[in-house]
């Protein structure tokens, strides 16, 4: 069978499903789980409850740096009701999500790292006991100097936090250039400068972490738990408990939230999976919300520095983006969020020419990760907040300016991404008019303001996590004689509605109802692999399995049915759970019926389905981060209030358009983009990931100034602005009936359109985030001063960046490749046509 | 020093409670909050947890009607009292029509805090069975949700609304 993955610029995939309208996609349905959601009957890995299970506790460094130079278990293990205490000897064998950062260990065995970072477990027939227990672990430990933040990291490469990194404590320095950018800038009118902080911040998700791990009755090894990326969690459990992957299987209990913290394998899981081994009973692990901002992954804080030059008419020549990135104490994705603070930037507005400098360090500190938006919201908030600065001293509406800007669809951008569709202009002008801008634009009376920004995302990262050529997602389909249809696939749901995705896409083939649907997912023994929940990949990547594996289910039984109806094939058409003659719709039999008739012909019906993304014309080194088979659009509009009194910032209303491609089910995806705004202004106003040093008399330890919900502020409900969501539909022929991604991309606009927004009610700018109204009072000051309306960093600090490579971009006669890397003869490269033109 | 607390299996304190309508009988450790006794000791899974500190309103039963965060409740306290949980909101094997309208609207994706929006939607309904937006603002902003945005929710509450107002309509 062909593969139409190789074919993106082909016909929309299955649009046509039924040769006329869609009767599943694109009609608002409830989705295949509500009910379970709605019953309290979703079972979340801590709902897990077995015979025999005990329970397990992790002892979690006080220090935030500290070499462990004993430990002591006995006392511990003494303790009535303990069954096990475990410490790093028991699990020594490195991991971690990046092949490239093999970093941790499930138990710190001679060095900890921050503070929260787990160096034993007490397994205990009882919760309580095994918290007991922890305090009857002896521990001396070494103090070291903290590292807590990129500029003493760069300044103290002594101690070092990793024994692997380009230097010191810098973890990864990376330097690409596309072009000439000084060129580009003497080519300039006006040229500009701006540095931008973007603070850190959680996820938190509702769900705290669990997992519950149990020895099989035939002796393998099975682990619910509260993961992303089941698929990724089987490779690391695989690895370090030195088993065969075949003798563990990772079910994926539905996420009670996870926006990108769940992504990662973590030491808990690890845990409970050698305690259930060890002891031969289901052994549980449930986080308290203390531990969940331990684990944290969230979004890295980045300091960064825009040079951007333009014409009088706003094109832009050239621009230069450096990153200073504090990764926190482990590799975690980092080295992919490194390249993803440079990797968007060409894909909203045509950037003829582009340098991307990024470097992440190491801290003492809860090791950051994939936030929603992934690197690229941190980068995304400086260039629109400065777009906003350079159409103000151009004298332009920041709104025609991005219109006059906006790159055009189907292209390859400087860094050799290839665009899909664009309907970003589509996207501005709907919030323009929505808003009605014209007249509120520098029109509004001090203290309301409004601000523009818009945004691009992956639709799905075009490498996997590791190296390999296989497909990212899988599906099977079983067909049973009593019409049922079961999918099979190891995409997790983590609430975003991949169940749905795939039950949608497999009714409208079969023209049956998702809920005549069973679905098995996220399930690494139940059903071919999915690589997860990520870089909003599920809906173009299962959901294309599912629409191939469905075609040739739908193949199957149309030559069974054709047959017992004596029509042509070609003319019969699935719906309302028949499959008829187009011709003669009373020429029928129902689905049931075409699935014996197909089963009595060719055997057991089941199918399978596969997607792989196209191939990334970036053939660069570091060209792996960024490709996408396309990338959705978004702009949005906020209107603020400002008290220039107290700072006080409130948002009445936000106007948001997103280019989805197609809307597989409308009102989960207007939820997606309502999602994305809400966690957006929480990060614009209030979320912060904020440390401090205890006092000297204290221990000084840098520890997290607060890991409670109460004082990590996010918005309420009574925080919530209006939204006005509107869905752009071009279908885009890479997509299952033309979807793109929407699970990330409404965030991106938000944090920027809120900075833009505060300078039209007030005249400041705040270059970084969160926007507090003690930065704003700070600004305000500031004006009244005479002094530049400012609150931001001042410099971006020195870093010793690399030679960049040298990539020419594809209208300076560029390949793809860098002109000046080490040659990798064991890699022939493809030539550029070749691949530019597939 | 340590302190040795009871542990869990000793079950020395015992309760008769309505729950959901049922009338139950439970023996627990006496130490246990009403959310660990109706999770851990009577098997209700459906009411969820995230902080357990009383932060983020997951847990939120209705005690004697009234919302309640069942993480800040002792089991002891609840002797003779009435708890419903989400297990409890439908009738007859029937949906209520807030979780009807919740599945229909989106108002749940991960589906985690549901559960305590659903029960404090419907304590709010008792009390104001035409709230307005701002009612039903107040009402919910003691349960944290990280998914929707919330105003997939409130427009989930408004549609119940209207499809409970029609069915006592019709009852009468």
């Amino acid at each position: 069978m062909p593969n139409h993955n190789d074919l993106p610029d082909g016909p929309a995939n299955g649009s046509q499903a039924n040769g006329e309208e869609l009767r599943v996609i694109g009609v608002p349905r409830r989705r295949v789980d509500a009910r379970a959601k709605v019953t309290g009957q979703t079972r979340f890995a801590d709902d897990i409850f077995l015979p025999r299970m005990a329970h397990c506790k992790l002892l979690r460094s006080p220090h935030p740096h500290a070499r462990i130079r004993n430990i002591d278990t006995s006392r511990a293990l003494a303790h009535p009701g303990v069954y096990l205490v475990l410490t790093g000897k028991d699990l020594p064998i490195e991991y971690g999500i990046l092949p490239v950062s093999q970093d941790e260990q499930a138990l710190c065995s001679d060095h900890v790292r921050h503070v929260g970072d787990p160096l034993a477990a007490v397994v205990a027939r009882e919760e309580l006991t095994a918290f007991e227990a922890l305090d009857l672990i002896d521990v001396e430990y070494e103090i070291l100097a903290t590292i807590s933040d990129p500029q003493e990291a760069l300044a103290t490469p002594d101690p070092r936090i990793h024994d692997y990194g380009e230097e010191g404590n810098i973890h990864k320095r990376v330097a690409l250039e596309f072009g000439d950018v000084e060129k580009s800038f003497v080519e300039a009118d006006e040229i500009f400068e701006d540095t931008f902080f973007y603070q850190g911040s959680t996820h938190l998700p509702i769900e705290q972490h669990a997992a519950v791990a149990i020895k099989d009755p035939d002796g393998k090894l099975t682990i619910w738990s509260s993961t992303q990326t089941p698929h990724y969690l089987h490779r690391a459990l695989a690895k370090v408990l030195n088993m065969p992957p075949a003798h563990i299987r990772v079910s994926a209990t539905p996420n009670g939230g996870g926006f990108g913290g769940k992504s990662d394998p973590f030491n808990h899981e690890i845990v409970v999976a050698k305690a259930a081994l060890l002891l031969d009973r289901p052994v549980k692990i449930c986080l308290t919300r203390e531990e969940v901002f331990y684990c944290h992954r969230g979004r890295h804080p980045v300091v960064m520095r825009f040079k951007t030059g333009v014409k009088k008419d706003g094109t832009i020549t050239g621009m230069h983006l450096q990153t200073l990135i504090d990764g926190g104490a482990y590799g975690s994705y980092g080295v992919a969020s490194t390249f993803y603070t440079g990797a968007l930037q060409t894909t909203t507005y045509h950037i003829p020419r582009y340098r991307f400098e990024g470097c992440r360090t190491f801290t003492n500190k809860p090791p950051c990760g994939p936030k929603r938006g992934h690197g690229t919201v941190q980068p995304r908030f400086g260039q629109e907040v400065q777009l906003d600065k350079i159409a103000e001293k151009l004298k332009m509406d920041p709104a025609d300016l991005r219109l006059r800007i906006v790159e055009a669809p189907n292209t390859v951008t400087a860094n050799y991404l290839r665009l899909g569709t664009v309907n970003l202009s589509e996207c501005i002008r709907r919030v323009v008019k929505s808003c009605d801008w014209k007249e509120k634009f520098r029109k509004l009376p001090e203290g309301r303001g409004v601000g523009i920004a818009c945004s691009a995302y992956l639709t799905g990262a075009g490498l996997a996590i590791y190296w390999n050529k296989m497909p990212h997602s899988g599906v099977q389909l079983k067909l049973d004689r009593g019409g049922g249809v079961a999918i099979f696939c190891g995409a997790t749901e983590i609430g975003q509605g991949s169940d749905d995705v795939l039950a949608g896409i497999v009714a409208e083939v079969l023209g049956i109802d998702t809920f005549d649907i069973r679905l098995f997912t996220g399930d690494t023994d139940l059903g071919p692999v999915d690589l997860g929940s990520y870089s909003s990949r599920v809906t173009i990547m299962a959901g294309n399995a599912a629409l191939q594996a469905a075609e040739r289910a739908r193949e199957l039984l149309a030559e069974a049915v054709a047959i017992r109806l004596e029509v042509p094939k070609e003319r019969l058409r699935f719906a309302d759970k028949h499959v008829f003659d187009s011709a003669a719709t009373e020429k029928r039999v129902p689905f049931h019926e075409a699935v014996c008739l197909a089963e009595a012909r060719f055997g057991t019906i089941g199918t399978v389905g596969s997607y792989t993304p196209p191939k990334s014309p970036a053939l660069y080194k570091g060209g792996g981060v960024g490709p996408s088979p396309t990338y959705s659009y978004t702009a949005a509009v906020v209107e603020v209030a400002v008290n220039s009194v107290t700072g006080w910032i409130t948002v009445p209303k936000i106007w948001i358009a997103h280019d989805v491609g197609r809307a597989l089910n409308p009102p989960l995806v207007r939820g997606q983009v309502e999602g994305s705004v809400y966690m957006g202004l929480g990060e614009a106003l209030m979320e912060e990931q904020e440390f401090r040093r205890l006092p000297k008399k204290l221990s000084h330890a840098l520890v997290h100034k607060f890991p409670s919900i109460l004082e990590y502020k996010s918005p309420t409900s009574l925080d919530m602005p209006e939204v006005a969501t509107e869905l752009v539909e071009e279908p885009d022929p890479r997509g299952p009936f033309g979807a793109k991604e929407v699970g990330q991309g409404p965030l991106l606009p938000i944090m920027p359109a809120v900075a833009n927004a505060v300078y039209d009610a007030v005249g400041v700018r705040i270059d970084e985030v969160p926007i507090t109204p003690e930065k704003i009072m700070k600004a305000l000051a500031e004006k009244r001063a005479g002094r530049t309306p400012r609150f931001g960093p001042i410099d971006f600090p020195h870093v010793d960046w690399p030679a960049a490579l040298r990539v020419p971009p594809p209208w300076e006669g560029g390949d793809g490749n860098a002109i000046n890397d080490v040659p990798r003869h064991s890699k022939p490269r493809p030539e550029k046509d070749k691949v530019l033109s597939s | 020093m340590l302190i040795t607390l009871p542990t869990e299996s000793q079950k020395t304190s015992h309760l008769r409670m309505t729950l959901n309508g049922e009338q139950v009988d439970v023996s627990f450790a006496p130490y246990k909050t009403l959310l660990e006794v109706l999770r851990e000791d009577l098997g209700h899974t459906g009411t969820k947890h995230g902080c357990e500190l009383g932060e983020c309103g997951a847990c939120a039963v209705l005690l004697d009607g009234k919302p309640v965060l069942s993480c800040l409740v002792l089991a002891v306290e609840c002797d003779g009292r009435s708890v419903l949980t989400v297990e409890g909101l439908g009738l007859d094997g029937q949906l209520h029509p807030l979780q009807d309208a919740f599945a229909d609207l989106g108002a749940a994706q991960c589906g985690y805090c549901t559960p305590a929006i659903l029960v404090t939607a419907k304590a709010l309904l008792e009390v104001h069975p035409h709230a307005t937006r701002d009612q039903i603002r107040v009402a919910l902003s003691g349960v944290l949700c990280r998914c929707t945005g919330y105003l997939q929710i409130f427009e989930a509450v408004e549609a119940a609304m209207i499809k409970i107002a029609e069915q006592n309509a019709t009852a009468k």
